[in-house]
């Protein structure tokens, strides 16, 4: 299987704040990938480099193949979904497919007017009337209709209510199995992911903390429950991830291939969104101990 | 047509979710042989999940022998579960509607409720008995 | 792209058109009268020998709408820079849009390529046309004042002002990729045209070729005069009227070039040092108070005979058969500053807005 997106030591810089950093990925083709961690990790960051709005400090990164934006071609086969889904406000959704149609020699006019109709859009409204989820809507049209090989969305619902969301999530995964595209989306809300993503890439910090499929992900973490005990002691095929001690009970989130053996300890699965938390927070504990401290002494 | 949905508090893997309700649908009489399964397209655009979870869940099935993937035409259901302990099902859900009354009338939420029949469940079960 | 560029642009240039329209009107009713008015008169100043441009009667009644429309034409270029050029870029940027023309099926560079292309050209175009029809229009005026080499005329005919309308588009357009911000983009641009436009016409253009020299003699008919000031009596001249020439700088001074001392003046015209200006009856003197009891026209007549003995009035100035050269270099400039913009604007897209 091919690689979607393929990023070596992927870094970007702004000034003196490193918005990336060291960032190595192999996504391959065929999954919805998401793209998780707080804001202000780069995960936007990360999506415009990918579509060649941005370009590189350190590393490289190539998209399909090719290049970010390095030809026309490739744009057409990468679909594109900026934060805050920007349209222009004062043409109309008709301008909108016009637009697309002008623009890109793969547009399918049939696909985006039977999309709009199914919608229920107004052709002649303009886009700046528009809610929000009308507006993600058109945006993500706009993307699809030119029959990419790959998606990308950035935080494509963050600012939409619930309804807007799961009917945006519908008409993606609609695309998804009609296309055969494959989607790399970033949200900051686990749950909407959990439900369409089978891979994961947890981006917190500037630095990736995990990639991999879904499935794998979940299968190689588990949650120990038992007697309080010190998390250094754990055998070295079982990676902490986080721990957390009450006066009578250690509950440890570890990751490991290997069977667990240890009959003392009550071993549960671990959601997803258990699992993301875990991770943000161990790359929050570790920045914390690598800023410098206040110098209050007691 | 069978509809399905997913519930993501439930712990369980949304494959597994979309197999179990495929397979209580076939035990209750609701699937029969014959019947078609909602095409991928049809069950992501209503519950909006990975297309790849529907896939997944259905090779599950066809693996179990319960249903054919018929190419270019759709997925149909081979053999159904129902079995002829079915006809049990009546006076059974009276039996437990009165086990709950009482239950009830004895002062149990629902939590204890649920983990006081798993609990006899899996005791039952280990037993040999359930 | 030119779709998209259209529909952006489509309002905007349909009431330019409308309104250039409406002025194509206008031009076209009072333009043959004023033709008409124009012959008439030169045909009877032929006959009796009465050509003074302050009578011809096409300075007065259409002189106000000329100046109107010059008016006008002066600012379209700003207008364009600020209303065209500024935004053009500025706003996708500032609302992001530009996130979603670049990254359609088209690259960066043809994208700017195409909006540059059909927005300047119709700055121009727009230009063009204006400047086309007031020439015109204004023809008979023109013959008749002969100044189209001034300062005030050449800005504002033939094709000085398409080099304008290009050189501020582009201004524009480079201010709204360097700030981002629309506003911002536009206040800056009408602050750098007008003071290029200023910088230019005064300190670049007298000097597009040398300046011919000339040297008149001081005369009553030359519009000269005197003036008493805290550094003593002084003489004022105007550029004699060399027909459609551009005056640059007039003085008066002696073989040695040096200017009538106040002494001089004193000696020379010792009633006028003592009381107050004084100028002969009628039109072309700077400053005319005739005094009750002060000195008359045989004072001055005598004044101006001593000063003309020892002094003469030099001026240089850009004859009037350099005017289409001027046109053309001057129309050049600012096109090559409109491109060299342009080509700017280019390379700081491409790579520095990443």
């Amino acid at each position: 299987m091919s690689a979607v997106i393929d990023a070596k030591g992927l870094g970007k810089r702004y000034g003196r704040k490193w918005a990336l950093t060291d960032c190595t990925l192999e996504i391959p083709s065929g999954h919805v990938v998401g793209l998780v961690g707080p804001n202000g990790a780069g995960k936007s960051t990360l999506l415009n480099l990918a579509v060649g709005l941005l370009v590189p400090t350190t590393g490289t990164i190539e998209v399909l193949g090719d290049r970010p934006a390095g030809s026309p071609e490739e744009l057409g086969r990468v679909g594109f979904v900026a934060q805050d889904t920007p349209t222009y406000s004062g043409l109309s959704v008709a301008d909108h497919l016009q637009l697309g149609a002008h623009l890109n020699p793969t547009w399918d006019r049939a696909m985006a007017e039977s999309r709009i109709d199914q919608l229920g859009l107004d052709p002649h409204q303009k886009a700046g009337k528009l809610s929000g989820g009308q507006r993600a809507q058109l945006a993500l049209t706009l993307a699809i209709a030119k029959r990419p090989e790959l998606l990308i969305l950035d935080e494509p619902v963050a600012s939409l209510d619930p309804l807007a969301r799961r009917e945006f999530l519908q008409i993606l995964m609609e695309t998804v199995a009609d296309q055969g595209v494959s989607v790399v989306l970033s949200s900051h809300l686990v749950a909407d992911l959990e439900r369409v993503c089978d891979y994961l890439v947890v981006l917190v910090g500037s630095h990736v903390q995990i990639a991999g499929p879904v499935d794998e992900l979940l299968a190689e973490h588990h949650r120990l429950i038992g007697q309080r005990r010190d998390p250094a002691t754990l055998p070295s095929n079982q990676e902490v991830i986080e721990s957390s001690q009450t006066e009578r009970q250690s509950t440890i989130l570890i990751r490991t291939t290997a069977p667990i053996l240890d009959p003392a300890w009550t071993v549960e699965e671990v959601g997803l969104e258990d699992l993301v938390l875990a991770y943000m927070g161990q790359a929050a504990s570790a920045a914390r101990r690598a800023r410098p401290t206040l110098g209050l002494h007691k | 047509m069978i509809e399905f949905h997913l519930d993501t508090r439930a712990g369980v893997a949304p494959y597994l979710q979309i197999v179990h309700q495929v397979r209580r649908a076939l035990k209750l009489g609701l699937l029969h042989e014959g019947d078609q399964l909602p095409t991928v397209k049809e069950v992501v655009t209503r519950i909006a999940i990975n297309p790849n979870t529907v896939l997944k869940a259905y090779r599950e099935l066809e693996h179990d022998g319960l249903v054919a993937a018929r190419p270019g035409v759709g997925t149909f259901v081979t053999k159904t579960l129902t079995d002829p302990s079915l006809a049990a099902h009546g006076p059974l859900r009276q039996d437990l509607g009165r086990w709950l009354a009482k239950a009830r009338r004895a002062g149990l939420d629902d939590e204890s409720i649920e983990a006081l029949f798993r609990d006899t469940f899996r005791s039952a079960r280990e037993q040999g008995v359930a | 792209m030119i779709w998209l560029t259209w529909r952006q642009f489509r309002t905007q240039i349909l009431v330019v058109a409308g309104v250039l329209a409406a002025l194509a009107v206008v031009l076209i009713v009072t333009g043959p009268h004023l033709v008409s008015l124009s012959d008439a008169y030169l045909k009877s100043c032929h006959t009796d020998r009465d050509c003074g441009s302050t009578t011809n009667p096409v300075m007065g009644t259409d002189g106000k709408l000329e100046s109107g429309l010059s008016d006008v034409l002066l600012i379209v270029p700003a207008l364009i820079g600020i209303f065209w050029g500024a935004p053009l870029i500025a706003r996708e940027l500032e609302t992001g849009t530009y996130r979603l023309g670049w990254t359609q099926s088209i690259t960066r560079r043809r994208w700017l390529a195409v909006k540059l292309g059909v927005v300047g050209l119709a700055s121009v175009v727009v230009a063009g046309l204006m400047s086309l029809m007031l020439t015109w229009w204004a023809s008979p005026i023109d013959t008749a004042n002969a100044n189209r080499f001034g300062v005030a005329v050449f800005s504002l005919r033939d094709i000085t002002p398409l080099g304008y309308a290009a050189f501020a588009f582009a201004l524009g357009v480079t201010a709204g990729v360097l700030v981002r911000r629309t506003l911002p983009a536009m206040a800056g641009t009408l602050v750098v045209f007008v003071a290029a436009r200023v910088a230019e016409a005064t300190w670049v253009r007298p000097h597009l070729m040398s300046p011919v020299r000339a040297t008149f003699p001081i005369t009553t008919g030359n519009g000269i005069g005197f003036s008493l000031t805290p550094d003593g009596l002084q003489v004022m001249t105007n550029p004699p009227n060399i027909p459609n020439a551009w005056a640059i700088t007039s003085e008066v001074v002696n073989n040695a070039g040096q200017s009538p001392t106040a002494a001089f003046m004193k000696s020379a015209c010792p009633s006028l040092a003592n009381g107050a200006q004084a100028g002969p009856a009628g039109g072309g003197v700077r400053h005319v108070r005739v005094p009750g009891n002060g000195p008359g026209p045989q004072a001055f007549q005598d004044c101006v005979t001593k000063v003309a003995a020892k002094y003469h009035e030099v001026v240089t100035y850009q004859p009037a058969r350099r005017f289409w050269a001027f046109q053309g270099i001057e129309t050049a400039i600012f096109v090559v500053l409109a491109l060299l913009l342009a080509g700017f604007c280019f390379w700081w897209v491409r790579h520095r807005l990443s």
